[in-house]
């Protein structure tokens, strides 16, 4: 056991495993910050638009919701940008000036994410309505520039471009085609679909879990309705999305997707494994369809699938299993969640009403935690399919890692406090809902939660003195 | 070889970024060492709020500020950036911690409901403001006086726990509180508490002559372990030592009198000083002995694509930053709250059973949407084809 602990203390394995925690946790705050501004301010709309008052209600305890997610998902993205310089001093100090050009423009967004989110929570009942709504939209379109400007840094790392190399040093920068190479429209949007999925089905989710409990109300109906129509929406264009992302991959990193569809030497009619465990060049356990695969990845029967036998083993992805899974997994749950909105669109177009069978809102309360795993899964597929590089076909992650020692510690630490920041991210909202719970919608008038961004209660005479 | 007018425009913005850090998330973060010092629940309790009222509504801009120096460093600097992240693993990875315990301290801290939980994360919030400015104030103490070489194999314990190191430390913890306690003298003279601008005064006071104490003291330790900068700050660095001296000497007279905004501009004209007078010192070494500006320096694309930046920057941030700032100074940063629901319309609304068809529809929603309707069939009947045509005339693009 010490001898195999050891191992795993050595060499990239802490760095990367501290990085992956980082981005496991990060990116579901991510998720709120690009996704959840256009789902309070659908609700605001809504509110707006037909006189709603319940919509109103629901656009602000979620925008006060989004708040604190947002602190915390500003926090953890400073951690993300510390860590690229000391968990990857290669990486930064070598191709530094190419791919750091996204971020710098990811800060403006964040900038303006920040600032907007602080006049629209202050906003309320102050500017008027359709002001109010305006000034909230800033922050939805920010979360989109942001998320297309990290998101093409990571593309970058998988089709790397906009540069010129001279003695191993970048000696000139596109920075157009650094942020859109070749990756870039494939990966952005499938990402801004899953955020959208994300906060849709994990808002609804909450208040499915409501409706379980027979609170049949206006508010709970209403507070499902809207963000899972976000989710249901964007599903199918997920899953068209994913296909043509996965032909792309097929196309650009070949390794890559001959480990996400366990295809070992390069051959013609290539089977879709759907499952399976491959063990010595066979596929145990899976339900295999023949010339599935090809004709994903060419419209033909014919279409030749490059297998991972044709580079050298030190340069294959490890634990080709996991990413089979995760890959089939996911798509799994991008298929399932499409059904369920579909269901559910199909009851609203004949009947108008919310499906109140368990057998609709049990599925529905856990499509938020599903597609979660589904969206971790689809980065632990991009991420770990594209070792052993950490730049595509350029640097290699163990040449990147840095040489300080300590990280184990780092990672212990980083493990530590997202625990305990996971665990109370879940708990102050949940804290939130009870609150207003026993307020009730009418009683939204005195609603003294308060938020990280600031805006503090009115302070009264009394506290004053 | 001497930097290029880009290189130094990039190393000029590096230090703004840094002044801008000091000026406005050093003030956040003295704010913390205030509420460190302000003692039990109920002595505290009046300085608390004050500076919870002050820096609540700003603090994530101001954070921001650290996101943007790190993204200027590795993209104009990549080298001397990677060389520091490795020997500065320690001291950054700690004022890393310390970012984190804070912001989360601070978003949660206002949501914990009970005295316990309150205190617990209003003590994070307040030892994590130490740790910040001190193990970043080490680093800065390693980088000036060239412990850095310019490929370190790994961590340097040597480089930041030099003397000078942990004075520079020092001085950035006692800085910060000089900065929040001027602020906040301000604030409070403004928000009408003369008491608290008192307390507030008589601290700024104390700090300010601290940071005086530690700046001398550093002054002499660097004669020592930084030859070169030293002569540097007595040559081409001196207007800006000397800008930085008058300012806290004038500021630390201000003090007492009533002019606030004259006593802010004094406090960060003190600050800036420093800065630059840092700056100008080092020049032209951005790891002093070890890796000058132009050897570190990024292609000129990606300097003036960080220049791009700043334009868009200025173009979308500052509006809304000089925006929030002024509601914030015009106390208008207040919540309040939607128009009361009438309860009537609500109540009626919840005693409808649940399966009722009316209850979800306010206005008949449209059943046919034509346009969209016939978007997605031409989409789908486009996408068919398209496939078909692949699929039976292979063309030039197929694989396989």
């Amino acid at each position: 056991v010490s001898a195999s602990l050891q191992v795993l203390a050595e060499g990239d394995i802490p760095a990367r495993t501290q990085m992956g925690a980082s981005l496991g946790f990060h990116i579901i705050f991510a998720c709120f910050g690009i996704a959840f501004p256009t789902v309070f301010l659908i609700a605001e709309w809504v509110g707006i638009r037909r006189r709603d008052e319940v919509a109103l209600v629901l656009a602000q305890r979620w925008s006060k919701v989004a708040a604190v997610i947002f602190a915390v998902g500003a926090v953890s993205g400073t951690v993300l940008s510390y860590e690229l310089g000391l968990l990857w001093p290669g990486l930064m100090g070598r191709y530094g000036s190419a791919f750091g050009i996204p971020f710098a423009i990811e800060g403006i967004w964040f900038f303006v994410e920040a600032i907007f989110t602080g006049v629209y929570l202050y906003g309320w009942g102050r500017l008027a309505p359709w002001a109010h709504w305006w000034s909230g939209v800033p922050i939805a379109v920010a979360g989109l520039l942001g998320a297309l400007s990290v998101v093409s840094a990571n593309s970058w790392m998988n089709q790397p471009s906009g540069f010129t190399l001279q003695n191993g040093r970048v000696a000139s920068v596109d920075p157009w085609a650094v942020i859109f190479n070749r990756a870039t429209p494939f990966e952005t949007p499938h990402m801004v679909l899953a955020a959208y999925m994300v906060v849709g089905f994990v808002v609804s989710g909450v208040y499915a879990v409501g409706l379980l409990r027979g609170r049949r109300d206006r508010y709970h109906r209403l507070g499902f309705l809207i963000p899972f129509w976000v989710g249901a929406v964007c599903a199918p264009l997920q899953v068209l999305m994913g296909d043509i992302l996965a032909r792309a991959v097929a196309n650009q990193q070949p390794i890559k997707f001959a480990a996400m569809e366990l295809v070992d030497n390069t051959q013609r009619g290539v089977t879709e494994w759907l499952g399976g465990i491959y063990w010595n060049g066979e596929v145990y356990f899976g339900i295999g369809i023949p010339y599935l695969d090809s004709i994903l990845v060419g419209f033909s029967p014919n279409t030749e699938v490059i297998g991972w036998n044709s580079v050298p083993p030190e340069l294959r992805p490890p634990l080709a299993n996991l990413l089979h899974w995760a890959f089939d997994i996911m798509v799994g749950i991008g298929f399932a969640l499409m059904a369920l909105g579909a269901w559910q669109a199909w009851v609203w177009k004949f009947r108008r009403e919310v499906l109140s069978t368990r057998w609709f809102l049990i599925p529905a309360a856990l499509a938020g935690f599903a597609s979660i795993v589904a969206m971790e899964f689809g980065w632990i597929v991009t991420e770990v399919g594209r070792q052993p590089w950490v730049v595509y076909g350029l640097l290699l992650t163990r040449d990147a890692v840095t040489t300080a020692g300590g990280v184990p510690v780092t990672l212990a630490a980083t493990i530590l406090i997202y625990g305990v920041l996971t665990a109370t991210s879940i708990v102050v909202p949940w804290h939130m809902g009870r609150r207003w719970r026993a307020q009730g919608v009418a009683g939204a008038a005195e609603d003294t939660v308060q938020t990280p961004y600031g805006p503090p209660p009115a302070r009264t005479e009394e506290s004053r003195a | 070889m001497n930097p290029s007018g880009e290189t130094i425009a990039v190393a000029i913005l590096l230090l703004v970024t840094i002044a801008g850090y000091a000026l406005f998330a050093g003030a956040d973060l003295g704010g913390g060492i205030w509420d460190l010092l302000a003692g039990g629940d109920k002595r505290g309790a009046a300085p608390r709020e004050e500076i919870d009222t002050s820096v609540t509504p700003v603090w994530e801009g101001n954070h921001v500020w650290i996101i943007f120096g790190l993204v200027v460093f590795w993209t104009g600097f990549p080298s001397a950036f990677s060389a520091v992240m490795i020997a500065l693993f320690v001291p950054l990875a700690l004022s890393l911690l310390g970012i984190v315990l804070r912001g989360v301290g601070f978003a949660f801290r206002h949501e914990a409901e009970r005295l316990p939980t309150k205190r617990l994360y209003g003590a994070m919030f307040a030892a994590s403001s130490l740790m910040t400015p001190f193990f970043l104030g080490t680093a800065v103490g390693a980088v000036a006086t060239g412990a850095v070489p310019a490929n370190p194999g790994g961590n340097i314990f040597s480089a930041w726990t030099s003397l000078t190191a942990i004075v520079t430390g020092l001085l950035f913890v006692a800085t910060c509180a000089y900065i929040a306690g001027v602020y906040l003298v301000a604030d409070c003279d403004r928000r009408g508490r003369p008491d608290m601008a008192r307390y507030f005064r008589r601290r700024s006071l104390a700090a300010g002559l601290v940071a005086g104490v530690l700046a001398a003291v550093n002054l002499v330790l660097l004669s020592e372990s930084a030859p070169n900068l030293w002569d540097r700050l007595f040559g081409p660095a001196l207007p800006a030592v000397v800008v930085s001296v008058v300012g806290g000497i004038a500021a630390l007279l201000l003090l007492r009198g009533d002019r606030p905004n004259l006593l802010r501009g004094a406090a960060a004209l003190a600050v800036v000083g420093v800065v630059a007078g840092w700056g100008v010192a080092q020049y032209p070494w951005v790891l002093p002995g070890a890796l000058t500006l132009a050897q570190s320096s990024a292609p000129v694309a990606a300097q003036l694509s960080l220049f791009a930046v700043l334009g868009l920057a200025a173009l979308f941030v500052l509006p809304g930053f000089v925006w929030l700032y002024w509601l914030q100074q015009h106390e208008m940063l207040q919540q309040s709250h939607p128009p009361p629901t009438p309860t009537a319309a609500t109540a009626a609304e919840n005693r409808l059973p649940a399966g009722n068809r009316s209850a979800v529809t306010i206005r008949p929603a449209p059943t046919r949407h034509p346009v969209l309707e016939r978007a997605l069939i031409a989409l789908v009947v486009t996408g068919v084809v398209r496939a078909l045509v692949r699929h039976f005339f292979p063309g030039r693009n197929r694989r396989g």
